[in-house]
């Protein structure tokens, strides 16, 4: 790792850490029910809101009432999606005229969307209307990520009360999500995104002339509101098929920070907001240790490979090394504006999370800086993960792995008082099992069928990693795709809609089952005899449990994809 | 009952348990172990596969699916064995306890209230209600409740204590267990349970494990295995298709065949765990049993490892039994040695234990030998409930000593005041939490003798021990708050209970479990009973009344109060012998990753050869090691599974620390040795 890069993950990661405390504690705020003097305002919406829909905010939910409310809240969402793509030419805001999608197409996108998946089958500049880009996908940018955000919440309640029969008010959490988290800081974001040259218009495609003298079609659009919350809900879905490594939606190398940045600013604080709630701040800490380092050991790997280059260049003569005049390193598929580095920062940070958004080809990345991609996600994104679901999956490996090592002290295992009998157990393998079995079977199935074999661009290793790829990403909603699969057939997109709504309700309603079985336990007060859940010991036991439960399960199917791969390429003479 | 513990191997255990392992290979006592059934299944499937092979169509060579399906065998077996070894030992102890159930004969009598008719009946033919007469050299037919009578009774048989031990009607020591003999004397009994329902019957199904439930914390440890099990049957089964694509695209080699996936599959199913998980829950009751305590249900167990708050009695677990002099403390214008001599004169036919000590403690200070009584013509005046005094009279000299107001009244009655400076020394005495025992000689106030409580000895260092094991002792007693806040300051508990009666204590417990605690305690009399089965463990003394059996969950056969921190150790035990053997189970895939995934796909992609990090000679002495390892380990940690992790009294933070680099970090290094070493001696013994 050069110099420049240390220094861009240096100040990066710098910057970040120093947000983590006063993010979480708003949000830990505004769940407790007092955002403070800023959005004072937002008080005589909320309860307009809650009068217009007839919502008690007084009124706390048990955990099943709770998992029905979000269930419904989203299987609404995913029907005006797909009434919008369905019905897009005959409504206002197409100036292109853009047909109808077909219903396999809008399905997949629908489904894509209330996931926080935004995996996307269709491109965006030359098959959605405006107003299905707004009021279809940009509104659920900011549902599902509001969704993740309190199902979190509610797991911490769960945690954080006892002996109590509720873990909050779904209609009331999704509106304050919304209306304090999300809502202010993507508009915030939005505006310098505009700044910087981000475009946001309603206007009609302009044809321009080159200095070739040739005629190129540019596409316009809102942009710049949309951007915002594909990052900041780490949704991901581009309004443009480039997604972030297009210049409309990522011109320059403040903005490639402030995205990068906006991504994981909710996952991280989500951590500190924990700790609070829970009443012990050294408890979000360590999940965010554990998390952080997770990721700077995949960083390094991703950027230490793809400034390595590719050998098989490197025998045509090419120059590969990094100068002053060159990023060097394995550059097909990136934007030079952004060079190694960056893209390589990006890449970890968008599968990290489940964003999704991407600012360069994944598809071209070397087999190992290929490979953490590809790790990240399988891991359950837990490394910083989605908003919400980052930490809500990173706590039941906690509760996995605190059953294992509690037993070791020779108690029943507990974490933050609260016993971890048989039915958390259920819910946590059920929560952690769903992900593997259909990521898993899905790449067995296509691999086995004409259908799925018929999408695959690259022969061989590569072409079995981007199956791969392409259900680990809808599995664990990321989003981000190999590309080289050409997955807007109609196998491809029922194939992942289902695997991405599994891939989200199966483990929220298992994690908020768990949330409901908790908050009614009693809380056992700490002793000696009680096994700390913030020290250096728990951490490195979070990394461990997370590592092993993800490696077991993919070792073998990476095995025959990016592993083989690497082999092959620098085993080559 | 016996008292020898069987050894671990012992070759009679070993032969029958060989055998009840290979009657276990049924299916539907497979069935119950999930991770076991599976490689059941793969037994069978592998075992077809080698009849294919012997066909001629086999899809590897006859002798390597032979090998593998033998050690898939061997690994079921490995599994029925330990559980059978551990069963084994818990049967030898129900028989020996069997052995005390004599078919005797019974003298029932129709009228309680007279003894002299009885009717001769089968003991086994006794029912809840009946009345007998038992006598000297009698066994006593069934457990009950003396209404009439005393007798000294022979309980050696149940508590392995052979001093006879006095059975009486009324109070706490009314309860006689069926099994035991009248040595003398004669006791009318009540039987207060039916045929088949006695406690020795209760003991020996427990033991048994006839109606071995799984503990709660047993059945969610099952559902992670059953979980990793389908996870990992997924990550194999996937592989077929994934494999024939790769060949299919790289064009070269064959598909992984079916013997190696199911050699994969349960390599990296948690087998270590799921073959010794139910030897450990035999081994934990049947340890506890080796401490002659017998625990009612396996939660019982598992609860002892949770405890926090030991509630613990004061005399007999904190004290020894009974108070001993520690002092004499002269009044004004008397010597010590004054006060001593006439102390042990007032002593020396006092057979009490408090009156052996000050005898003992003259002795000790001023070399006051014993002397004659009767040879001084004294007259010992003995106590009673109506002076509450005792001493001697020795010519015109009465001596006299007892309780500070008993002693006020002899002393009035000559006429006399009681010496002010002597109260307040009564009143200091008492503070620091002794008894103070005033001696006098006619009217005259000699001083005092400090009777103590005496704290047993390391008893504090245990009680530093729980501490750091994160578990509260409370020390219980009926004496006053201040004698009781010395002697708890002395022996070093966290906190007590004075004055307390059955209701405080019961109080006491709920306060404890509403902050969400769990309370282990001990009890014998019939007023501890709420208590008891209020507590979430409870060790009713054997000594003690039937009520408070029932209301225990274990029953310590010794009677020993201090025995309750034995049982939260094992306890803990046994969970951590879980925690130990899942975590090892686990971390040992990494290694069986890098030995079967090399070799089960060299033949599409060669470069996969890079893995094989352990150089393992070739991809089918590769897999055959990685199984036969396997299979190995099970008969290595059978001893670990039945003696249990030993328990160290270390904070929570250190133990996870320790066992993780143990169990966790070992559990990832042991295997790669372990499979080069098996690899090794295939290639030396040319089985590959």
């Amino acid at each position: 790792m050069n110099a420049a890069a240390m220094m861009l993950i240096g100040v990066f990661l710098g910057l970040l850490l120093l947000c983590v405390k006063p993010v979480g504690l708003y949000m830990a705020r505004v769940f407790e029910g007092r955002p403070g003097w800023p959005l004072r305002a937002g008080a005589s919406i909320e309860r307009r809101i809650y009068r217009i829909c007839g919502i008690d905010p007084e009124a706390g939910m048990g955990w099943k009432h709770y998992a029905l409310a979000l269930l419904m809240f989203n299987l609404l969402g995913a029907a005006a999606v797909y009434a919008l793509q369905r019905l897009q030419v005959w409504l206002p805001l197409n100036p292109q005229k853009f047909a109808n999608l077909a219903a396999d197409s809008a399905f997949n996108t629908a489904v894509s969307f209330i996931t926080n998946t935004n995996w996307q089958g269709y491109s965006g500049e030359s098959a959605m209307s405006y107003l299905t880009q707004m009021a279809g996908l940009a509104v659920q940018n900011f549902l599902s990520a509001a969704t993740g955000i309190v199902v979190a919440i509610a797991l911490i309640r769960g945690l954080a009360r006892h002996s109590a029969a509720t873990i909050g008010n779904f209609w009331v959490d999704v509106t304050r999500a919304t209306l304090y988290i999300l809502l202010p800081v993507a508009l915030l974001l939005a505006l310098v995104l505009v700044s910087q040259g981000v475009i946001q218009n309603f206007s009609a495609y302009k044809d321009v002339t080159t200095v070739e003298a040739r005629t190129q079609t540019l596409p316009m659009g809102p942009i710049a509101s949309q951007e915002s919350i594909k990052e900041l809900g780490t949704n991901g879905g581009g309004f443009l098929n480039a997604n972030s490594a297009h210049p409309y939606e990522n011109p320059n190398a403040l903005t490639n920070f402030l995205e990068m940045l906006a991504i994981l600013i909710i996952p991280a604080g989500l951590t500190y907001t924990f700790g609070r709630m829970v009443g012990d701040t050294r408890q979000g800490w360590a999940v965010l240790a554990a998390m952080g380092i997770l990721f700077v050991a995949l960083l390094a790997i991703t950027v230490h490979s793809e400034q390595q280059g590719n050998p098989l260049i490197a025998q045509l003569g090419v120059d590969q090394t990094a100068s002053a005049s060159q990023s060097g390193g394995n550059m097909e598929g990136k934007e030079t504006r952004f060079g190694i580095a960056a893209s390589a920062l990006f890449a970890t940070i968008t599968t990290a999370t489940s964003c999704g958004a991407v600012n360069a080809m994944h598809d071209s990345f070397t087999p190992l800086g290929g490979l953490v991609p590809l790790f990240q996600m399988q891991l359950g994104e837990v490394v910083f993960g989605g908003v919400g679901t980052g930490i809500y999956s990173m706590l039941i490996f906690a509760i996995v792995g605190v059953f294992i090592a509690g037993l070791m002290i020779g108690r029943t295992p507990e974490y933050l008082g609260k016993k971890i009998e048989a039915f958390e157990m259920k819910m946590s393998s059920i929560a952690i099992l769903v992900m593997p079995f259909i990521v898993l079977t899905g790449t067995a199935i296509a691999v086995s069928v004409d259908a799925g074999r018929a999408g695959v661009a690259n022969p061989g290793a590569h072409g079995f990693s981007e199956i791969l790829y392409a259900f680990s990403s809808a599995g664990n909603n990321n989003g981000s795709a190999f590309a080289g699969i050409s997955a807007n057939t109609p196998f491809y997109n029922v194939a992942l809609a289902l695997t991405m709504w599994l891939g989200r309700f199966w483990p929220i309603v298992a994690v908020l089952a768990i949330a409901g079985s908790l908050a009614a336990k009693k809380r056992i007060p700490v002793s000696e005899g009680t096994m700390p859940t913030h020290g250096v010991t728990f951490v490195i036991l979070l990394i461990g449990t997370v590592l092993l439960v993800g490696a077991l399960t993919f070792v073998p199917a990476l095995a025959l994809g990016p592993v083989v791969e690497h082999l092959i390429v620098w085993k080559t003479p | 009952m016996t008292r020898r513990k069987p050894a671990l191997f012992d070759p009679s255990l070993l032969a029958a348990a060989a055998l009840d392992a290979l009657r276990k290979l049924d299916p539907r006592v497979q069935w119950r172990n999930p991770v076991m059934f599976v490689v059941y299944i793969g037994s069978i499937l592998t075992t077809a596969l080698w009849a294919q092979a012997l066909a001629g169509h086999g899809e590897a060579p006859a002798w390597f699916i032979f090998n593998v399906a033998l050690w898939l065998w061997f690994t079921v077996l490995f599994a029925n064995l330990a559980e059978a070894l551990a069963e084994g030992r818990s049967k030898a102890q129900a028989a020996a306890l069997r052995g005390m159930k004599q078919s005797v004969q019974a003298k029932k009598l129709a009228n309680p209230a007279d003894r002299t008719t009885v009717a001769q009946v089968r003991a086994d033919e006794l029912r809840r209600g009946d009345v007998v007469l038992i006598e000297a050299g009698d066994y006593v037919p069934a457990d009950g409740e003396v209404i009439a009578g005393a007798a000294s009774v022979d309980e050696s048989a149940i508590t392995g204590e052979s001093a006879p031990v006095i059975r009486e009607s009324g109070g706490d020591f009314s309860a006689v267990t069926g099994g035991t003999r009248v040595l003398s004397d004669w006791i009318i009994v009540r039987v207060t349970v039916n045929p088949g329902e006695t406690f020795l019957d209760r003991m020996i199904a427990m033991v048994e494990s006839a109606r071995r439930q799984k503990t709660p914390n047993e059945i969610a440890l099952t559902i992670l295995l059953v979980a990793l099990t389908l996870v990992f049957l997924l990550a194999t089964a996937t592989l077929l298709p994934y494999s024939l694509y790769s060949v299919a695209v790289a064009k070269s080699g064959t598909p992984i065949t079916i013997t190696a996936l199911i050699a994969l599959l349960v390599c990296l199913i948690p087998t270590t765990i799921g073959a010794l998980l139910s030897a450990i829950g035999v081994a934990g009751m049947s340890r506890m049993l080796q401490a002659n305590v017998i625990a009612t249900s396996g939660r019982a167990v598992e609860a002892a490892g949770d405890v926090d708050v030991l509630l613990l009695d004061k005399t007999g677990t904190i004290t020894l039994g009974n108070r001993q002099a520690a002092a004499f403390i002269p009044a004004a214008g008397v010597t010590e040695e004054e006060l001593a001599d006439a102390s042990q004169l007032a002593s020396l036919a006092d057979e009490t234990p408090e009156g052996r000590s000050i005898v003992v403690l003259a002795k000790q200070r001023f070399q006051l030998r014993e002397r004659d009584l009767a040879a001084l013509n004294a007259i010992f005046v003995p106590f009673s409930a109506h002076t509450r005094m005792s001493g001697v009279n020795v010519g015109a000299r009465q001596i006299r000593k007892g309780a500070a107001d008993a002693i006020e009244k002899q002393i009035a009655a000559f006429g006399q005041g009681f010496p002010r400076a002597v109260l307040a020394t009564v009143q200091e005495v008492a503070r620091r939490g002794s008894t103070p025992l005033i001696v006098s000689d006619g009217a005259r106030a000699l001083g005092i003798i400090e009777l103590k409580d005496i704290v047993k000895g390391g008893i504090r260092e245990r009680f530093g021990e729980l501490r750091r094991m994160g578990i509260r002792t409370i020390m219980i007693t009926g004496d006053n708050p201040l004698t009781a806040a010395a002697i708890a300051a002395e022996a070093g508990v966290d906190s007590f209970l004075a004055e307390a009666t059955p209701e405080a204590k019961l109080k006491l417990i709920r306060e404890h479990q509403g902050q969400g605690r769990l309370v282990a305690m001990t009890g014998d009399g019939t007023n501890d009973a709420p208590a008891l089965a209020q507590a979430d463990v409870a060790v009713a003394m054997n000594t003690g009344t039937q009520a408070a059996k029932e209301a225990g969950n274990m029953v310590d056969l010794d009677s020993n109060p201090t025995k309750l921190i034995e049982v939260v150790e094992t306890g803990k035990q046994m969970l951590m012998t879980r925690g130990a053997l899942t975590t090892f189970s686990i971390a040992n895939d990494i290694a069986k990753y890098f030995a079967i995934i090399p070799a089960a796909f060299v033949t599409t992609y060669p470069q996969l050869n890079a893995l094989n990090v352990m150089h393992l000679a070739s991809p089918y002495s590769a897999i055959l090691s990685a199984v036969i390892f396997n299979a190995l380990i099970i008969v290595f940690l059978i001893p670990l599974a039945l003696k249990g992790v030993r328990y160290r009294a270390l904070g929570a933070a250190s133990l996870l620390r320790r066992n993780l680099l143990v169990y966790g970090l070992g559990g990832i290094l042991v295997p790669f040795a372990g499979i080069k070493l098996v690899d090794l001696g295939l290639v030396v013994t040319h089985l590959v």
